[in-house]
């Protein structure tokens, strides 16, 4: 068990930097999950953290030891990769026993725990099998197993389940959660699914190009995204932006085409401002009331059976808009659908450089 | 080239290195770098001195008849080599891509002169057409024609050639056949669907895309009638009669080891070289990127 | 087949069979010279049917060898020739897959320039260099010895490529999985590399043996000692005996007993064989 520290962390290959400045506190016991698109850099600050890839700055320790220039197999971590990376000659058995072998563990103990670890994945039946001959899943569980027999402080997982099928990937989530409650094993995750993210970690690292966009639990970043960037890329279908202004008096934002919506604290610092507006999908609701509304027309309905999906434009200026309403809904194309919204489920971004507005 | 993910630099790669590269350099460069060193030298007949001439030796060459008469046969043996072996390997592999049941067998049947050393492959042919006792000279005799490959020139080329060819039949027909297997059926399917039949297939379809594969084995054929087929001609007329069959290869090694004459065997080495070169070239350059299955 | 006529199926099968019978003629005329008495294979016509004599001639030429050839009894060639192609074959891949293994897995000094160096031997077949190097050979004392049979040869780029190929298709993140594993680089290569590269090891030994096994030139030139003499040059020597008494029967009992070996790895590692015939050519 160890707690991870990460001190102004940097990379760079050559010129081009890919990190920078990365700090970070995990806490002992913790599942932080690191979030991000493609070539954000998340695969490689895991990377940094296993030792597979040099810290070109700053500082990482795992349990109090700085670990900068130990080899991988000095860091007490174990990690599981994205295609499993198990050794196709040897057999599920030699496969989680390898590295245990190379440290010299008696050959009993090996047993014990290699047997164990099989009985707590259920993969008993195939320690013999060599990996060709087991499915995705399987191959999945072994790839857990080799990492859980070397009883280390700290788990990393490499965008583990991304190779399975969607059943299989949501079954997989849940049992590596269990699992990591049981062992109680500090871990790391890298992931670009933000469902994945949202429901496994206790806290998120969402990262973009490179730097931190935010740190936070998944209900923190969902409830409060601190840049634009989080706000669209946490939740599903993502969150609605518009381009608006805020408006003389600071109470209510100004749309493109004369709609206006207000606003739930006293934006006066920002009067004039021209902003980004953001308002997720099933914030929106279907008002007949008097109360303060806008009007969305219907262009494309999909039906998810839980929900639906109503694409269409806002207002009169024209910009696109997703709504989700719950249950079944008849609607036409073309309709006009009076909407809501709780000014509190509204978040402004500055259209610069994205960061969140204050009142 | 080198894998994303490397080892930190250490003395252990130069360790692991080193024989290849030290056996590279002892047997290959530096050899090499003296025939191109004593090409540009002429040596007095007791190998006492020697005199730096520069090109003089080349010059000699291609102004010696005998050098650019085993240019020429080199050519023609090359090329007849590669042509008649290549053509009796597509015939055969062609028919082999065509029968369902037994394509396996007809391979193990037909690979296995491979295998054979071109000396023996020369012993075989030798043996067969042996003036006094060979069978096929036997045949001959019985049809009205008298065959004696150690005084006809002609005769002894075309011996060389067949027991070359014979040898090389194999290879031909492995690449041959894998090519052809490696046509998607849809596409013959769509042909015949079109009406063709299927020697019109073969010629409109099946034969240009096997070109790639033509072309490759052409380049090895010629590299090995140009290199590999020493041991044959060794053992079956010794370059004779009066140089009939003398090719480049046995020349360097004649002029070489026979004649001592160690600055035009150094010569040629080098223009041999040079041919290699230009073969590997050709191969690397055009043959890789496009034979792709 | 697309068309079900039959004809056209016989028509092929007809053209294979006849194509067989073409390449195997000379085997078969080899084999059938092995099985006569000296006495037989001198009259004219020359038989097409095998004899009686194989096992005598088998034995004769094995254990005793050509009278007068001025070579060795064949058993005797035959041992050389083993020695020799297995010291080429496991020489070969031996450098090979660790300079693969160098030049792939290591960022270090020179590194292109040793590829490009290993590139060049390609470039220079023995044909082309046989003075030089024998001279090199000579000045070593390797004349009439086994390094001096195997050693020159064993260098091969091929051989190189070819794992170098193979190394950089086994995914990164096995290596990235033993170092957490605690494997250092040697242990990398022989817990992993070297067993996943098992089956192009076999194909290419395969290719290897029967490239050392048929070696003639090299031979004839470092071995003057009757003691070092391979079958495939004893061949040769045999045949120039012939000129004055042709023992047929030894000859191509000879013939037989060299391509044994090779045509046998040929024909019962087929699979291994086209193989690794395929994977040294790209």
């Amino acid at each position: 068990m160890a707690e991870i520290h990460l001190n102004k962390v940097s990379k760079s290959y050559g010129d081009v930097a890919v990190l920078h400045d990365i700090d970070w506190h995990i806490r002992d016991g913790e599942f932080v999950v690191i979030v991000g698109p493609s070539g954000c850099g998340k695969s490689t600050l895991l990377r940094m953290i296993a030792g597979l890839e040099k810290i070109t700055q700053g500082e990482a320790s795992i349990g109090n030891r700085v670990v900068n220039d130990l080899e991988p197999a000095e860091r007490d971590i174990a990690m599981v990769f994205q295609n499993y990376a198990l050794y196709p000659h040897m057999s599920v058995y030699n496969n989680m026993a390898y590295g245990l072998k190379i440290k010299g563990v008696p050959k009993d103990e090996i047993e014990r725990r290699v047997n164990r670890t099989a009985e707590i994945l259920e993969i008993g039946d195939y320690l013999k099998r060599s990996p060709r001959q087991l499915s995705g899943g399987q191959r999945q569980r072994v790839a857990m197993g080799r990492a859980i027999v070397r009883e280390p402080s700290v788990f990393l997982f490499d965008e583990p389940l991304s190779n399975l099928d969607a059943k299989l990937r949501v079954q997989m989530r849940l049992e590596i959660k269990k699992l990591q409650e049981r062992l109680g094993i500090t871990s790391v995750y890298v992931t670009h699914d933000q469902v994945e993210a949202m429901t496994l970690g206790h806290r998120l690292m969402v990262l973009n190009g490179g730097h931190v966009e935010q740190l936070g639990t998944p209900i923190e970043l969902y409830e409060r995204p601190a840049t634009a960037f989080v706000a669209g890329f946490i939740g599903s279908p993502s969150m609605n932006f518009l381009d608006a202004k805020i408006s003389e008096d600071g109470k209510e934002v100004e749309f493109p085409g004369g709609n206006t919506l207000s606003l739930a604290q006293d934006f006066s610092k920002h009067a004039n401002r021209p902003v980004n507006v953001g308002m997720r999908p099933e914030h929106l609701h279907v008002d007949d009331s008097n109360a303060e509304k806008t009007s969305h027309t219907v262009d494309v309905v999909e039906h998810l059976g839980a929900d639906t999906l109503v694409h269409g434009t806002f207002g009169n200026g024209g910009s696109d808009l997703t709504v989700r309403l719950s249950g079944i809904r008849t609607i036409g194309q073309g309709e006009v659908l009076p909407l809501s919204i709780d000014p509190k489920n509204m978040h402004l971004f500055d259209p610069d450089d994205g960061r969140r507005l204050e009142a | 080239m080198l894998k994303r993910v490397h080892f930190e630099p250490s003395f252990l790669p130069f360790l692991l290195v080193a024989p290849q590269i030290i056996i590279t350099v002892v047997f290959f460069i530096w050899p090499a770098s003296q025939a191109l060193y004593q090409s540009l030298l002429v040596e007095d007949a007791f190998g006492l001195s020697s005199e730096f001439v520069w090109f003089d030796n080349f010059i000699e060459l291609f102004g010696d008849e005998h050098y650019l008469g085993a240019f020429q046969r080199t050519i023609f043996f090359s090329f007849s080599v590669a042509f008649l072996s290549m053509a009796f390997a597509l015939t055969l592999a062609a028919m082999a891509d065509r029968v369902i049941k037994g394509a396996t067998t007809y391979r193990t049947f037909l690979i296995w002169p491979y295998a054979v050393a071109p000396v023996v492959s020369g012993a075989l042919w030798v043996f067969m057409f042996d003036p006094t006792l060979g069978i096929f000279t036997y045949t001959l005799g019985v049809l009205g024609y008298e065959w004696n490959h150690k005084l006809n020139g002609g005769e002894a080329m075309f011996l060389v050639i067949i027991a070359s060819a014979w040898k090389q039949v194999a290879y031909n027909f492995l690449f041959f056949l894998a090519a052809m297997q490696s046509i998607p059926k849809s596409l013959i399917e769509a042909a015949a669907i079109d009406g063709a039949g299927p020697t019109r297939r073969f010629f409109s379809i099946i034969f240009p895309l096997i070109s790639p594969t033509t072309f490759f084995l052409m380049v090895i054929n010629v590299v090995f009638a140009f290199f590999e087929t020493f041991g044959i001609v060794h053992a079956v007329t010794q370059g004779g009669p009066a140089k009939a069959t003398e090719i480049l290869v046995y020349k360097v090694f004649n002029d070489g080891f026979i004649g001592l004459d160690l600055g035009g065997s150094a010569a040629q080495s080098v223009i041999l070289m040079l041919i290699v070169i230009s073969l590997t070239v050709i191969q690397f350059r055009y043959v890789e990127k496009k034979v792709d299955y | 087949m697309i068309e079900h006529r039959p004809i056209v199926t016989f028509v092929s099968h007809l053209v294979l069979i006849f194509g067989v019978a073409i390449i195997a003629f000379p085997i078969w005329i080899t084999f059938v010279a092995s099985t006569h008495e000296a006495a037989r294979m001198v009259q004219i016509p020359l038989p097409l049917l095998p004899g009686d004599q194989f096992f005598n001639n088998l034995e004769l030429t094995l254990f005793k060898g050509l009278e007068g050839a001025g070579a060795p009894p064949v058993g005797f060639m035959m041992v050389n020739s083993l020695i020799m192609a297995m010291m080429i074959a496991v020489g070969k891949i031996a450098i090979s897959l660790i300079s693969a293994f160098a030049i792939v897995y290591f960022k270090f000094p020179f590194r292109m320039g040793f590829f490009w160096m290993i590139f060049i031997t390609l470039m220079l077949p023995v044909e082309v260099r046989i003075l030089p190097t024998f001279e090199v050979v000579a000045n070593l004392g390797m004349l009439n010895t086994y390094w001096g049979l195997s050693v020159p040869l064993i260098a091969s780029a091929t051989a190189t490529f070819m794992f170098r190929q193979v190394f950089l298709t086994i995914p990164d993140e096995l290596l990235e999985a033993a170092r957490i594993d605690g494997a250092g680089p040697m242990r990398f290569f022989v817990d992993i590399l070297v067993p996943l590269s098992r089956t192009n090891i076999a194909a290419l030994f395969v290719i290897l043996f029967i490239y050392g096994w048929n070696q003639y030139l090299w031979p004839l030139l470092v071995t003057t000692d009757q003691s070092m003499y391979t079958v495939v040059m004893g061949i040769k020597q045999m045949l120039e005996a012939a000129e004055q008494s042709p023992d047929w029967h030894q000859i191509m009992m000879t013939s037989l007993l060299a391509m044994f070996p090779p045509v046998f790895v040929v024909i019962f590692m087929q699979r291994l064989f086209v193989r690794g015939l395929t994977e040294t050519e790209k």
